[in-house]
């Protein structure tokens, strides 16, 4: 069971460092900020499988507190951008 | 042991759409083709992921904090995925003018 | 065969030290934010790889609430008031250069002289917890064995934002941005959902994972959503109560340390019977001092009557 799962946790790293490509190559600032989206959901996706893997139910906490606050950081960005300079 | 295989294989399947979603990440033309996989592939693989952590988790609590964990990313990244969309189209706008 | 988990591990290490180097290197500067985010992520991750869940939480809500919102602003600072890049004295860059090779060397230095197996001080932690007033192990060094290190570190928050107020002056104009019904729905269901968790994550701060800096950075986001939708402007009338916030929790902290001292007991030693009231009343002074602080530094200028234009933002 935790080989298992330790082998999705790899599948879900090897996916963000390739998403980190489009992260490279842009060329939108909206896809950057996309694509950190995405890292961040799958880390919350990564967060709840360690805390099966590790025993620890704290990492939920964890994974709660990235849940909540991913918005911060993309309405940050769509505030700034609807105010000119770009 | 069935209920393990099974979370295992919901989990499985939710990283599955996680890959899927960063080849769409990488693959698709646009920022909107790009916003379109990216929010669907989220959206059920963490759903899935979810589904499968709580049916291995010990007590009530742990299912109810990966129920919220599911509602607020699923809420959060509908209403991000709707702000990126809004301003990708008001900047169409404002370079088309 | 290879232990999957250890191959995971050995891939976080990498992937942390690629993103820092990739970091450095990038050009667009936005691209390095992104990636700046993206490592505050992966380094979260790392510190549960470490079995330090009360850092990830903290690397977790610093990390992706408030430092990408911070540095998204500075760039849009940056990019309104375009100013021709200075050049650095050589002299300045050999400064640096050296003064970072000896930080590297002490690190490696302190490194390499660890031994391998050190118990720590992890047994004599657990042997004065009965003490320490609380049943988490982090929560008792910070606030109790090393508390004088905590109210260190709570002073240096106050000074960075009596820093940030010395700099900047004046208030913002603007109209509120339109973001639309749907943002709106969103934070009203967001907004005190985040207050709940910060404020759950104080008080389990005493038994578990979680604690005053935790709690007070995710509670600051809540004042950047607010800051960011202008649903709260700040006011030069407001001025004292943010002052009051800031001062709160070092105050607070520095009294009871003070208070408790006498009759054969040190400052910070609090007497067993109150320690967990004390800690909880510290702990909660000094969250509210690091939301409003965290808060202001995002917001990043004193607001005095002065009207600064969207322009030089």
């Amino acid at each position: 069971m935790i080989t298992a799962l330790s082998i999705i946790l790899i599948v879900l790293l090897v996916s963000i460092l390739g998403g980190l490509i489009r992260v490279l190559r842009g060329p939108e600032p909206a896809e950057r900020m996309l694509a950190a989206q995405l890292f961040g959901t799958a880390s919350v996706a990564m967060l709840l499988i360690l805390s099966r893997v590790m025993a620890m139910p704290a990492l939920l906490d964890v994974a709660l507190v990235f849940a909540l606050l991913a918005a911060v950081t993309l309405v940050c960005f769509v505030v700034l951008a609807a105010k000119g300079g770009r | 042991m069935l209920l393990d295989l099974l979370a295992l294989a919901l989990i499985a399947v939710g990283a599955f759409f996680f890959v899927a979603g960063t080849i769409g990440l990488l693959r698709f033309p646009d920022t909107l083709c790009r916003l379109h996989a990216l929010t669907k592939a989220d959206g059920l693989g963490l759903g899935l992921t979810c589904l499968g952590v709580a049916l291995l988790a010990g007590t009530a609590g742990e299912v109810v904090r990966i129920v919220l964990i599911w509602f607020f990313v699923a809420t959060s990244s509908a209403v991000c995925g709707h702000l990126i969309a809004r301003h990708v189209r008001r900047a169409a706008n404002a370079g088309g003018r | 065969m290879v232990e999957p988990l250890l191959l995971f591990d050995a891939l976080l290490g990498l992937a942390i030290v690629a993103l820092a180097v990739a970091v450095l290197t990038v050009h667009d500067r936005f691209a390095m934010i992104v990636l700046f985010i993206v490592f505050g992520l992966m380094s979260a991750l790392a510190w549960v790889r470490l079995s330090a869940p009360d850092v990830a939480l903290a690397e977790a809500a610093i990390g992706t609430g408030l430092t990408g919102a911070l540095l998204l602003t500075t760039l849009h600072h940056i990019r309104a008031a375009p100013a021709a890049p200075v050049p650095v004295p050589g002299g300045v860059v050999v400064a640096n250069l050296g003064l970072c090779a000896l930080i590297f060397g002490g690190l490696a230095f302190a490194f390499l002289l660890t031994p391998l197996q050190a118990p720590g001080l992890a047994p004599a932690v657990a042997q004065n917890m009965a003490a320490s007033g609380v049943g988490h192990p982090v929560t008792a060094v910070l606030l109790n064995f090393r508390a004088y290190d905590t109210l260190m570190e709570v002073v240096v928050l106050l000074a960075a934002i009596v820093a940030v107020w010395m700099v900047e002056r004046g208030t913002v104009q603007a109209p509120a941005p339109v973001l639309g019904e749907i943002y709106r729905g969103f934070s009203r269901l967001a907004l005190p959902a985040i207050v709940v968790i910060g404020s759950y994550l104080l008080w389990v701060g005493a038994q578990a994972p979680g604690g005053a800096f935790q709690g007070g950075a995710v509670l600051a986001a809540v004042g950047l959503l607010l800051l960011l939708g202008r649903l709260y402007r700040p006011q030069p009338a407001h001025r004292p109560f943010a002052r009051a916030g800031f001062v709160l929790g070092t105050a607070v902290f520095a009294g009871v340390a003070l208070l408790v001292a006498g009759g054969g007991r040190l400052p910070f030693e609090y007497p067993a019977a109150h320690a967990k009231t004390l800690i909880l009343l510290i702990e909660g002074m000094v969250t509210i001092s690091i939301a409003v602080t965290l808060a202001a530094l995002f917001h990043g200028r004193e607001p005095e009557a002065v009207p600064v234009s969207e322009k030089s933002e």
